[in-house]
């Protein structure tokens, strides 16, 4: 008998119509039919959601985190994207 | 006994009216579909035009730093394209053949665009009004009944208000300055005030498709009731920079606690759609270079990628032999 372990799936679950799909955690399943049932058993036992996604963890390509300072460090001196960046007076109402 | 049951349609209209958003796998009829994929595209090709008449003064800001924040809302323009391409996506429009119908001049983008950059004066201008006006229209947005539209329109609000301010900015820099500069910032309120009021669209009474988006809640004003808080809200803001609004028939009414104003001309109105404005040609010319141009650049990049997962693959084989 040949012991295969069950892949490895990522989770979302949209909490409610209209906000985004989330990421809650992980589940092994055998395929994406049982994933997403079993993140329904796991994930969503208190009704914590009405929508839910899984992708086989292996699909995910990530940055690489010792890579982060050097990779976000573009944004980093540009205050000027910043609405608060800009004085605006007073007297100035709707902006 | 009578069976109450709905229809989808009636099913669907429900959900609508109690707020609840219809996401991408839910059942939708084809003309909510389709009204949505049309103003979500046109929405998408705005920003992405919109790029063109501030790409125009990049290289001529007059400092650094309106240089680089003029360059950061240029980018900014091209990522809301991109969010705006990807809620239609969600609908099942293709991105190539969004691309395609704007390059054939088949699908529309908002006709202020088709309007000429021309002094520095035009950067503040766009950045205050063209942009202020576009934030009326978007802040509704934000609760269309589309959830990845509206999702979308979170994340463009969110990065508009640096836009209009830094407009706002350039105007107060230059109504402080020298004469020279006053005149210039009023004679660039002078070119876009009535274009910027046509962005809010035809009046009620000439929008046969109002009365439906309004029910399906893809919109949350009418064109004229968006015009007139506009109105409103930027008449005090030239008062404050002490400029005039080029309207004669510009009037406080105390009766409606808002302003009266004259009428836009409509006949130019349509007279750009049609696309026969100033800049048209131009615009939609610039688009499709930049485009046809950039072709080897995404050919180059399939052709790397493909190059790469090679490698990998043969680098994996090697390991597994050895």
């Amino acid at each position: 008998m040949t012991q295969h372990e069950w892949p490895l799936w990522e989770v979302f679950i949209r909490s409610k119509q209209g906000l985004d799909h989330k990421h809650v955690g992980s589940l092994h399943a055998a395929d994406a039919a049982m994933a997403i049932q079993n993140a329904r058993d796991v994930y969503t036992r208190r009704m914590e959601g009405i929508s839910i996604w899984v992708v086989e963890s292996k699909h995910v390509h990530a940055s690489n985190p010792d890579d982060a300072a050097a990779f976000f460090d573009p944004a980093n001196d540009k205050v000027y994207r910043h609405p608060t960046f800009y004085e605006v007076p007073d007297a100035i109402k709707h902006m | 006994m009578e069976t109450l049951e709905l229809t989808q349609e009636e099913q669907f209209q429900a959900r609508i009216d109690a707020d609840v958003r219809i996401e991408p796998k839910d059942w939708m009829p084809d003309a909510y579909r389709k009204t949505l994929i049309r103003q979500i595209s046109q929405h998408a090709h705005s920003e992405l035009v919109g790029m063109l008449p501030e790409g125009n003064w990049i290289t001529r800001a007059p400092s650094l730093k309106r240089k680089s924040i003029l360059l950061s809302k240029v980018q900014d323009e091209a990522g809301h394209g991109l969010y705006l391409y990807s809620a239609a996506e969600t609908l099942g429009a293709s991105r190539d053949q969004m691309l395609a119908d704007l390059h054939s001049g088949k699908a529309k983008y908002s006709s202020i665009f088709n309007y000429p950059t021309l002094s520095w004066a035009d950067m503040g201008t766009v950045g205050w009004l063209v942009d202020g006006a576009a934030i009326l229209n978007q802040v509704p947005l934000c609760r269309t009944s589309y959830g990845p539209y509206a999702r979308a329109m979170v994340r463009v609000c969110k990065e508009e208000s640096f836009h209009q301010r830094q407009g706002f900015e350039i105007m107060q820099t230059l109504c402080e300055g020298a004469p020279e500069q006053k005149a210039m910032a009023q004679e660039a309120l002078n070119r876009w005030w009535w274009p910027t009021l046509m962005m809010f669209g035809p009046k009620d009474a000439d929008s046969p498709n109002t009365a439906q988006s309004m029910n399906w809640r893809i919109k949350r004003f009418t064109n004229d009731e968006l015009r007139q808080k506009f109105v409103d809200m930027m008449v005090p803001q030239a008062e404050f920079l002490g400029l005039t609004v080029p309207d004669p028939n510009l009037k406080w009414n105390e009766a409606k606690s808002g302003y009266d104003f004259g009428e836009v001309d409509w006949e130019e109105f349509w007279n750009v759609v049609k696309g026969n404005g100033m800049c048209n040609k131009d615009r939609l010319g610039a688009r499709v270079k930049a485009h046809e141009e950039g072709a080897w650049v995404r050919e180059a990049a399939l052709a790397h990628a493909a190059k790469r997962k090679q490698r990998t693959e043969q680098a994996e084989a090697v390991q597994q032999v050895a």
